[in-house]
């Protein structure tokens, strides 16, 4: 098949708003999985163990975001989620790593002003909204609970 | 056996909340720090509605790792010290479920930025 360069860029013009979107989700989708399947080993793992499930779920964030933090100091983690995208945002790890990477990114304008008040430049409307929003659900409970 | 299923239940589960992540990403103009609040403020809403509890029982670490988890647990710790404690619970409830998770990460951050050096940009 023979075609010009004109009609290669219509066709590449034509293909390439598609294809990224796919090829992005399905990474999205091995990686976001694969952090999850390996959470659920270790909360089975945890399963034998004396814990509840309140504590082995706590223990299995903590130790995501640890090892995300691990990896954000040594810049392993940037690099996953150039790829990654989605797949590391929207597990606990992506909220792990909008604390600890401005945390270190930060360090050079003080330790107090700095990488403190940095820290929560977006975990801080995350954890405003999701308290919120769990606030007014808990008012909205209560004026149930009395009205009954 | 029923180990590999409670695995390949997280991984589905898991794995299709985050395209749904990376569909905002691609096809909407929201910032990253945006989705992460849609994602937490809709599983508060879900959990109120009683809509993912569900999810979680299926598909265990599949749907309480991602952040729509986060905010479930949010709800569901809420409403527990709500029905304990009554109005203060209202104070009392968010936070408290959010103390681990944000602990652990404030403590992260803090040993990182420690001994990492900020990287030249």
């Amino acid at each position: 098949m023979s075609i010009s360069n004109k009609e290669y860029d219509k066709m590449t013009k034509r293909a390439s708003p598609n294809s990224p979107v796919l090829l992005d989700c399905f990474k999205a989708f091995l990686v976001g999985g694969a952090i999850c399947c390996f959470a659920e080993g270790l909360s089975q793992a945890f399963k034998k163990t004396t814990m509840t499930q309140d504590q082995s779920k706590t223990l299995v964030l903590t130790i995501l975001i640890a090892i995300t933090a691990l990896l954000t100091g040594l810049g392993v983690f940037d690099k996953i989620a150039k790829h990654a995208g989605a797949g590391t945002m929207v597990p606990i790890t992506g909220f792990a790593n909008s604390i600890v990477s401005p945390a270190m990114e930060f360090k050079s304008e003080g330790f107090v002003l700095g990488t403190c008040a940095q820290m929560f430049h977006i975990a801080g409307p995350v954890i405003v909204f999701g308290c919120g929003s769990a606030a007014v659900y808990g008012f909205i409970i209560y004026l149930i609970q009395i009205l009954r | 056996m029923t180990i590999f299923l409670a695995l390949l239940k997280a991984f589905l589960v898991g794995g299709l909340i985050c395209v749904v992540g990376q569909l905002l990403i691609d096809l909407t103009k929201l910032t990253p720090g945006k989705i992460l609040v849609l994602f937490v403020v809709v599983g508060v809403v879900l959990g109120a509605l009683g809509l993912y509890a569900p999810v979680v029982r299926f598909a265990g670490s599949g749907a309480t790792v991602p952040l729509v988890g986060f905010g479930y647990n949010l709800a569901a710790k809420t409403k527990l010290a709500v029905s304990k404690e009554g109005l203060m619970g209202v104070l009392t409830g968010p936070l408290c479920a959010a103390s681990a998770g944000v602990m652990a990460a404030i403590l992260s951050g803090l040993i990182v930025s420690v001994f990492a050096k900020p990287k030249e940009k």
